[in-house]
């Protein structure tokens, strides 16, 4: 069982990271890209036979308390086998 | 006066600050991050560097060491805290602090002189700023560019809670003193109880003019001062 985190900047947020990436993209020829964001993906291994519920209760804590910064950023928590 | 002066894994700029006190004629001890106790300080100095290698996010992990614990209770009793640089983005994620500092607006390290505007004299990190003085001391960071949402923005400018802002050299506010994409130009900023500051610029690295500049002393002047008026009317 695994958790996958993926933190991404707030919309309000500057993202020069993701300026850049776009500017790029579209120096190569890739048309039709209205928006880059660059953030980051956690993958979190979970010991086998974890209550999903329980699991999804405490790395949504973490992820507001430590793994993402609520003033900057939104995460989205998703648990897969 | 004694400061006490905590050290991270990878903080890169506790013995600048250790000079400047010493400079300034006061003592201070390095605190190891997985101390509980800041022993006998006066003040802390949270100094700069790349705590725990600014992994996941700058000042997250050092957020959550031992010491910090200490600090927070140390600041909650109404003692003086300064965050210089990581420091200050320690002290942000610690919410000790309001806002976040992330990447420069370039995506650039930034490592250079830059210009800046007490925005509050009345605070006990800037009383000893002369007035109309524009500071200039060094800044050295990738991660300098001080983010908060508009309701935040519009609580610390009605409280005054900003303390020191990027001009150029005659104090104006432009587009071109920002190094790094702050709202509002912003380089330092202090808490709703005055009592806990952070600055992306390091006044640590300016305390004597050998350094190129002392306008960094005015900072810890200032502290100094405000420390003393506090033990004079303790001891009345």
């Amino acid at each position: 069982m695994k958790a996958k985190i993926i933190i991404t900047p707030k919309k309000a947020v500057l993202d020069p990271q993701g300026k850049t990436v776009q500017t790029a993209l579209d120096h190569l020829g890739y048309r039709g890209v209205t928006g880059v964001h660059v953030g980051k993906y956690l993958e979190i291994d979970l010991a086998p036979g974890t209550d999903r519920a329980a699991a999804q209760k405490a790395l949504d804590a973490a992820a507001h308390q430590f793994l993402s910064n609520p003033v900057i950023e939104d995460y989205r928590l998703e648990i897969v086998d | 006066m004694h400061f006490a002066v905590l050290q991270f894994p990878a903080s890169n700029c506790d013995q600048d600050c250790v000079h400047a006190a010493r400079v300034l004629g006061h003592t201070s001890g390095l605190v190891w991050h997985k101390d509980t106790s800041l022993g006998a300080a006066d003040a802390v100095i949270v100094p700069g560097g790349f705590s725990y290698g600014d992994y996941l996010r700058c000042g997250a992990i050092a957020r959550f060491s031992p010491v910090m614990q200490a600090v927070k209770q140390f600041a909650e009793n109404g003692g003086l805290v300064i965050g210089i640089c990581n420091g200050f983005q320690i002290l942000c994620e610690a919410h000790l602090l309001p806002g976040a500092l992330i990447r420069n607006r370039d995506l650039q390290f930034h490592c250079e002189q830059v210009f800046l505007k007490t925005a509050n004299h009345d605070t006990p990190f800037t009383t000893h700023i002369p007035s109309g003085k524009i500071l200039r001391v060094p800044i050295a960071h990738g991660e300098g560019c001080y983010f908060a949402d508009d309701d935040t923005l519009a609580k610390v400018q009605a409280n005054k809670q900003i303390l020191w802002q990027y001009s150029d050299a005659n104090g104006a506010l432009t587009e071109k003193a920002n190094p790094n994409g702050s709202v509002l130009n912003i380089a330092g900023i202090a808490n709703e109880r005055f009592n806990v500051a952070g600055l992306m610029p390091h006044p640590d690295r300016a305390s004597e003019p050998l350094l190129g500049s002392d306008d960094g002393k005015f900072i810890f002047q200032s502290m100094i001062a405000a420390l003393e008026k506090r033990r004079t009317a303790k001891a009345a």
